[in-house]
This record gives C-alpha cells, sequence and structure tokens, in this order.
C-alpha cells in the first residue's frame, strides 16, 4: 500500500509524457491530467508560479491504488448505512482525488482540520477507516488522537473547523516552527456553503493579519446540500482570497496530480513564513449530500452525467494504461485488495460493541470532576437496580 | 445463529419511521450477493435501493410490493447458507415473519402512561413525541424487569401529566375496545358551529398541544365546544370526544394500510399523505400560486391526421411499433417549439433560461399516483424514435420502474386527459416549466367541412402557460402551430421543415 510520500523520493522520476503547453478547458483552473487521461507537462499560475510533478511508476501506481480503496471503502460505508449499520454517512463519491492529492501533498510534520467528510484525507494520514464508522454508528466520538495522526476530529458544525485552524497555525508561528524544509504547515478543510459563514470570513481574516502558516482547502462540490453554487457566490471562490489579502488559486479537484502540486506548493509556502492561501478545488459530489438526502430532487440527470466524464479515478486509469505503467493484473490485484479491505471494514464494524452506558461521563473533562463523579454514582446505581445487571 | 436471518426495514433517513416497497429486484429462491440491490424503497424523502447485508439464497419475501413498512420490521428472509442442505422446520428456521415481524402491532405497555401529543408521548409510527430530532421507538420495546419486583407490566401507572377528568384508559391488553362503544360526547351540531366565543365559525381556539392530540385521536376540533379560557377547546374536552377510541387507535394506526376504504364510525377516511401524493401535493401548489397561468383552448378537426396515423400504421416498417395519436401531438409540440423556442423556458427570479433542448415530459397516471417523465432532447429525435421512446416511457411507468432521473429535467409536459374520456382540461404547469399542453379526447363531432355539416373527428387542446414568460399572443401563436400541425400533418411539414 503506497501510504508513503509520493513527492518525497526522489528515485526513478518520470518526465510527463506527450506534453503540452497549454491549459486546457477552463483558463482559471489548473490541470496536470486531462478528464482523458492525457498528461500536460506543467501550468503557469497567475503569479508565475509553474506547477509541476514528476512522480516515479510506483508512485503514480500508489496514487491509484489510493483512489481506488478510498471509493471503495466510501461505498461500502454507504451500503452498511442502507443496512441499518451505520446512523447516517456523508458519502465523498467524486472527490477522492481532491482529497487523496491533497492528503498526499501533507508532510508528517503538517496539521489538518477536517469537516466530516474527509474520509480520503483521514485514510492518506494512515488512520484506520473504520474510525469514522464508529462515529457514525454511535458508539464512540471518532476515537483517534489528533496529536497523534496530525488530523483532528471530524467537525459537523459548518466551518467551525478554519477558525481551529486559524488559531491553531498562528500556534505554530508563535512556538517558532516555521521558516525552514522541516516547517510545520496547517490544512484547513471546507466547502464551498461554508464560504458563506461567518467563521470562514473570520478565520480568513485572522490568517491574513496574523500571516499564519495555513492553507484553506476548498473543496468546491457545486452545492450546500441542494443550494447550487449560484446562490453562495457572484464570483469564483478563489478570488475571495483577493480581498483579505492572500493568494487564491483554482485547481482542477477531479484532477489528483494537480490538487496534489497545488497543495503541495500552497503547504511549502506557509511552512516557509509566506503566509496563508486559498485553494479551491473544483469537484462535483457526484452522490447524495449525506445519506439522508435525495439530489434528484434538486439537480438534474445531465449534469450528473458531465460530471461523470471526469471521473478522477478514470482519468488516472487511462493514463496508466497508455504510458504502460500498470497492467491488467495491477488493475485487478488493486481491485481485489479494495474487496478484501471493505469486506474487513464491515465484519469489524458489525462487531463493533455498544458502549457501556456509564461511559458517557468519561470524556466531558479531562480529569474529571466531582459533579460528574457525582452524578455517574447515581447513574451506576440506577442501572443496577434492574435484574440481570452486570453492574 | 440461525442460518436464516431476516433483514429489518433500516431508518433510511434521519428519522423516519416507514417506507413504502416499491419494487422487489429479487424474488424467493434467487441466490443473491452481499451488497446487491435487493429491493427499491420509497420514504418520505427519497426512493432508494437496498443493498443485501448477506450473500445467500431468498428464503421468503414478507411484504408485497406497494405495501407500507414500519421502519424496524423484518422485510425479507435469507439463508446465508443455502449449500448446507434443506432447513429444518424448527421455529428458530422457520421463513415466517418472527416475532419481532408482529411487534409492530403490539401496543407496548407503557403507552398509557403518558397521553398521546405530549412530548415523551406515542407518536405516529411508533415513536415518541421529541421536541427535535428522532426518539426511541416505544412500540417492540420491552422494559427490563427491575430487582425484586414481581412482573408488572399489566399494571398503569397514571402518569403525573395525566391530568383532568378524562377516564383513564382501559387497561391496554391487546384486544381493543369494542367498536361499538360510541363515543361519549362528539358534539355534531346542527346549528352552525359556534364557538366558545359566541362567534360563529371564525378560526377554531386551541393551543398547539391539544390539535396535535386532536389530531392523533381523530377529531375534528371544529365540532367541539371548548369549555377553557376564552372558549378554547382544552385537552379534556378532545378526551371526551374521542374517548372511546384511544386505546384503539394505536392498533388502528399500526395495522398496514388497507387498499380498501375502510371508514371508521363516523364514516370517514383518513388517508397519510405521503410518498408521490406528497410530492404531486407540494408540487401542484407551488407551481399554481408562484406561476401566474392562463389557459387557451383550441378546438380542431383531426381527421386527416388520424387518417394519416392510419397510413402510417399500414408501412411495413411501423408494423411492430405502436402509434398513438399522442404521438402526433408530441411532434405538433416539438415543431411548435422550434419556431417559438421562447415555450420551452423556465423562470429563474431576475432570468429566464430559454432551453435549445426539449425534455418532453408525459404525465402519466400510474398506481404510485401521478408521474410525469420525460423524454430527453425529443426534439432530436425522429419519428420513429419518438415513437419508440413514448412506448419504452409508458411501459417504464405503467411498471412501476420509472427512476428519479427519468423524471427530472423536464422542459415542457404533455398531459393526455383524453385517455380518460373527457375533452379537455386546464392543467397546472410542472415547476420549472412555462408551457404544459391537454390532449383531449377526439371523437367524431358535427363540424362544418368543405360548407356542409359533417361528422368529423375532432378534438380539444389547453395550452397552460406562464403569463411571466409568455404573453397571450406567443401562447395563441404556439397553440395555433400545434393545431395547425394536427389538422394537416403533412402540409405543415413541408411548410415548416
Amino acid at each position: 500500500m503506497a501510504k508513503g510520500d509520493p513527492g518525497a523520493s526522489t528515485r526513478g522520476r518520470r518526465a510527463a509524457p506527450r506534453s503540452r503547453k497549454a491549459v486546457t478547458g477552463d483558463p482559471e483552473l489548473v490541470q496536470l491530467l486531462t478528464p482523458a487521461g492525457e498528461r500536460i507537462e506543467s501550468v503557469t499560475g497567475p503569479d508565475g508560479t509553474v506547477y509541476r510533478v514528476d512522480f516515479t511508476d510506483e508512485e503514480y501506481r500508489g496514487l491509484y491504488r489510493d483512489l481506488v480503496l478510498v471509493r471503495k471503502l466510501d461505498a461500502e460505508a454507504t451500503a452498511l448505512q442502507r443496512q441499518g449499520e451505520l446512523g447516517l454517512w456523508a458519502s465523498l463519491l467524486g472527490q477522492e482525488a481532491a482529497q487523496v492529492g491533497s492528503g498526499r501533498a501533507l508532510r508528517a510534520q503538517d496539521m489538518a482540520f477536517p469537516t466530516y467528510r474527509e474520509h480520503g484525507v483521514l485514510y492518506c494520514r494512515g488512520i484506520d477507516p473504520i474510525m469514522p464508522l464508529g462515529l457514525f454508528r454511535g458508539v464512540d466520538q471518532g476515537g483517534w488522537d489528533p496529536n497523534e495522526f496530525k488530523f483532528n476530529m471530524y467537525t459537523i458544525v459548518i466551518g467551525a473547523q478554519t477558525l481551529h485552524a486559524t488559531g491553531y497555525a498562528m500556534g505554530v508561528t508563535m512556538d517558532g516552527k516555521t521558516g525552514g524544509e522541516d516547517g510545520e504547515a496547517v490544512i484547513a478543510y471546507f466547502g464551498d456553503g461554508a464560504t458563506s459563514q461567518g467563521d470562514v470570513n473570520e478565520a480568513f481574516v485572522w490568517a491574513s493579519v496574523f500571516n499564519a502558516p495555513l492553507v484553506f482547502f476548498c473543496q468546491n462540490n457545486q452545492y450546500a446540500i441542494s443550494e447550487p453554487l449560484e446562490r453562495q457566490t457572484r464570483v469564483p471562490l478563489y478570488r475571495r482570497a483577493a480581498g483579505f489579502g492572500f493568494p487564491g488559486i483554482r485547481v482542477d479537484g477531479n484532477d489528483v496530480l494537480a490538487t496534489y502540486a497545488v497543495t503541495r506548493h500552497a503547504l511549502d509556502n506557509a511552512r516557509h513564513g509566506q503566509g496563508p492561501s486559498l485553494i479551491e478545488a473544483y469537484t462535483y459530489r457526484m452522490g447524495a449530500h449525506t445519506t439522508s438526502d435525495d439530489p434528484t430532487r434538486y439537480r438534474i440527470a445531465s449534469e450528473v452525467e458531465a460530471w461523470q466524464a471526469k471521473d478522477p479515478i478514470a482519468r488516472v486509469k487511462a493514463f496508466l494504461e497508455r504510458e504502460k505503467i500498470a497492467d491488467a493484473g495491477f488493475f485487478a490485484e488493486v481491485d481485489e485488495q479494495a474487496r478484501r479491505e471493505a469486506v474487513d471494514l464491515r465484519e469489524r464494524v458489525l462487531e463493533m460493541p455498544n458502549p457501556e452506558p456509564v461511559t458517557m461521563f468519561d470524556h466531558v473533562y479531562p480529569n474529571g470532576s466531582p459533579l460528574l463523579d457525582q452524578q455517574r454514582a447515581q447513574f451506576s446505581r440506577y442501572l443496577e437496580s434492574f435484574e440481570g445487571s452486570a453492574h | 445463529m440461525s442460518r436464516i436471518k431476516e433483514f429489518n426495514l433500516p431508518d433510511l433517513g434521519e428519522g423516519l419511521t416507514e417506507g413504502e416497497i416499491l419494487a422487489w429486484l429479487v424474488k424467493v429462491g434467487d441466490t443473491i450477493e452481499l451488497n446487491q440491490p435487493i429491493v427499491e424503497v420509497e420514504t418520505a424523502k427519497a426512493a432508494v435501493e437496498i443493498p443485501a447485508k448477506w450473500a445467500g439464497q431468498v428464503q421468503a419475501i414478507f411484504h408485497p410490493e406497494g405495501t407500507t413498512v414500519e421502519v424496524g420490521t423484518p422485510i425479507i428472509a435469507i439463508d446465508t447458507d443455502p449449500g448446507a442442505g434443506p432447513i429444518e422446520k424448527s421455529a428458530a428456521n422457520l421463513p415466517t415473519p418472527s416475532a419481532a415481524a408482529l411487534a409492530a402491532v403490539e401496543v407496548a405497555p407503557a403507552e398509557g402512561m403518558v397521553e398521546p401529543g405530549l412530548i415523551g408521548g406515542p407518536a405516529p409510527g411508533g415513536r415518541t413525541a421529541v421536541l427535535v430530532g428522532y426518539g426511541p421507538r416505544t412500540t417492540a420495546a420491552k422494559r427490563r424487569p427491575r430487582k425484586n419486583s414481581a412482573p408488572a407490566q399489566t399494571t398503569v401507572i397514571p402518569a403525573p401529566t395525566h391530568a383532568g377528568p378524562a377516564p383513564a384508559p382501559a387497561a391496554p391488553t391487546a384486544a381493543p375496545a369494542a367498536p361499538t362503544a360510541v363515543p361519549a360526547a362528539p358534539v355534531v351540531p346542527a346549528a352552525p358551529v359556534v364557538n366558545g366565543n359566541g362567534r360563529v365559525g371564525g378560526p377554531v381556539l386551541a393551543k398547539p398541544p391539544v390539535r396535535k392530540l386532536a389530531k392523533d385521536l381523530g377529531v375534528d376540533l371544529r365540532t367541539l365546544t371548548g369549555s377553557g379560557p376564552l372558549g378554547s377547546i382544552t385537552r379534556e374536552d378532545v378526551h371526551r370526544a374521542g374517548s372511546a377510541p384511544t386505546v384503539a387507535e394505536p392498533l388502528a394506526a399500526a395495522a398496514p394500510a388497507s387498499s380498501a376504504a375502510s371508514f371508521g364510525a363516523d364514516r370517514e377516511q383518513r388517508i397519510p399523505v405521503k410518498g408521490v401524493r406528497k410530492l404531486t401535493a407540494e408540487n401542484m401548489s407551488r407551481s399554481a400560486f408562484t406561476a401566474p397561468h392562463v389557459t387557451e383552448f383550441l378546438t380542431v378537426d383531426v381527421t386527416r391526421a388520424m387518417k394519416a396515423l392510419d397510413r402510417l400504421r399500414g408501412r411495413r416498417e411501423w408494423r411492430d411499433v405502436r402509434v398513438s395519436p399522442l404521438l402526433l401531438v408530441a411532434k405538433a409540440v416539438l415543431l411548435a417549439v422550434k419556431r417559438h423556442p421562447m415555450v420551452n423556458s423556465t423562470w429563474a427570479g431576475d432570468e429566464i433560461v430559454v432551453k435549445e433542448y426539449v425534455n418532453l415530459g408525459i404525465a402519466a397516471a400510474t398506481e404510485r399516483g401521478l408521474i410525469v417523465p420525460n423524454i430527453k432532447d425529443a426534439g432530436q429525435l425522429t419519428l420513429r424514435e419518438l415513437a419508440d421512446a413514448l412506448t419504452g416511457l409508458v411501459q417504464t411507468a405503467k411498471a412501476g420502474k420509472t427512476s428519479p432521473a427519468d423524471m427530472s429535467g423536464g422542459t415542457l409536459t404533455i398531459t393526455n386527459v383524453g385517455v380518460f374520456g373527457v375533452d379537455t382540461g386546464t392543467p397546472i404547469l410542472p415547476p420549472g416549466e412555462s408551457a404544459i399542453l391537454a390532449f383531449g379526447a377526439v371523437r367524431e363531432q358535427p363540424w362544418v367541412h368543405k360548407g356542409k355539416v359533417k361528422p368529423r373527428l375532432v378534438t380539444t387542446l389547453a395550452l397552460s402557460f406562464d403569463h411571466r414568460i409568455i404573453d397571450g399572443e406567443l401562447g395563441s401563436k404556439f397553440l395555433r402551430d400545434v393545431g395547425d400541425f394536427l389538422t394537416d400533418p403533412e402540409a405543415a411539414l413541408l411548410a415548416w421543415t
């Protein structure tokens, strides 16, 4: 499994084949891999930055494997919800490249602040993918250690994590951890809908004036639940950054290579003390907002079909096949691995124990409190009043 | 663990209590894989496919298509090890609804403790009414026995909230109260309704929880005389009026909805509004009260068109094609749209979106209710392709397999009310569309033809359109063109294409 850092290796780099100079499609969009799977050698951004990647064959295959696994595990979670095993699930279908590209661009020391849909980033951070399922099954609070994995807890409140990330990033500066290759950068994930939140705009202001080492990573999946983008903004979202005084750029969020290149550049700027930036990863939520939502009520099938043609995984597969980086045996092996991991995920979810009722008192304060101790004792006595009680 | 596993209908959204089985995608005896779609279920939120939780062989299907099933009820039994030989007919293995399957119709012992309609009291679907979100189920819930106490489930302890002189509900045994019991005091005044203030008619005064209680008990507030302040109706008034059915009510609510009309003692039937009916109602109200509708009528002689259809049917290459008058109407509409593109548009607040493509909606009456699937980009189709698309659309709709994608994105609609034998109507626009054409029955009528009254095949067209976008002139020209085509299709084709 390619859990390593594809960009860090210097062995056997592969120059982009069939190089094309021009940016295809929207000139405002950084793209290195077209929907047909054709590589674009490099793209020069509006500020003169040249975006490019040169990965080894192994790294290209690793990214493909990440994308497929992340999608398969997500589909399994959706199925588990339909079967009554999860209360809810927010699928990332269609956004795999935005998440894997940015997740793999993070260096080990970087800190990430997710929403509740960043299952792909979570996977790239090396966290067991079952973790969020415990949260959505209602048996735990999503119990990974944010400090160990440098990946904060899922935040359900829309946009709130951008403020947490800003404060954290300001702390990184105060600790003197920026200004070099080994500097620490912070990334805050949010969606197009969150850009209308006060929290996000406040985070923009604070990060800007305190020059926080922070990358605002907006996955613009076109819908804030049912609200389309044209009800969210009158300018492309990435241009909002200019008003706050830091750079903004739009990347093809269905292109894992471009997302990687743009995010890596923005993170490096931040870690060197160059301050915040905004990335708008232009993508599409192929599924429902959550399993409680019916997207057919607010968007038309032809729009979904148009985005289907821009699938993030199909283009990588086409590229790998065309450049003979991978063969049918590799694709079959990845599919088989995905199937096995999905079955494993399912089995482990079904075995997740229900928590003991008294554990709800455990994580309120780090060192407990006398009042809580009293309540816990009362509640235990109540539970013990039943027959067959284990207490 | 038994090798036969029952799958219970899960809560597919957040806080849903029931779902309607739209279509079974598997049948008894089928071998199925893990996560294979087995059933399509429509809830208040969405129609979704449910993937199989286990691989194996379908042993039994408990609910036919079209039934509404409570969340938590078994819907299918799957033999997870079909290769292991025949199944012993032990109780645990019987492919019949287990106790849990039937539990949904039991009344939980504690249900009488809190009044319906109060927070914490029972709500429809066997759940507990809570302020926000969905509460715990009260049906099929088994209270754990307390230590050092005799089983006491049958003892009903009146809760403190159960105030007032209303008679305590009878012990909630399984048997419902005899239906012969006449409600003690439903006031059905012969005189005009007088409310507490002595005013005749006007709004009824009652607090929201009391209204909720009345709704739950099926009591019509307008028939009551209030005893509260300012003549408002109190909780007790409602109980008095609905005292007899209070115990029977949850039972009736939990029983599967019967398709046959089942009238209560008041000779009224209450049908829950949900699924397609609810969506239809919302769409129609929204459209009727936001888009200013105008309807115009045109009666045309379609004798020539019907003869043209006959000639079409007679052609060898059209032998297997279903050719209906609707096909010509669809063609007429598509040609007329080309001449008047503004008709195919959407009002979007500060702009009008005119579409080059026509997703032609056809209103269809199905067992699920009114649905309007559409033919995508119908303007690009040849007549033959259009005929095939119409046939496919109707068959899919009749089979109840129309997908949400088929129904979304319509731009212009035809409703074929003629099939019911009526002349015309004033159709309501589907939301987002600005014109809808009603096609009435084609019948032989006296008609002035070449200076003489002759029996001719005549039909009436009605066009409703959104007057914000389409002026009378445009609407009239469009309708006239549709009529011209149906009067003489050959000439219109020559003239326009």
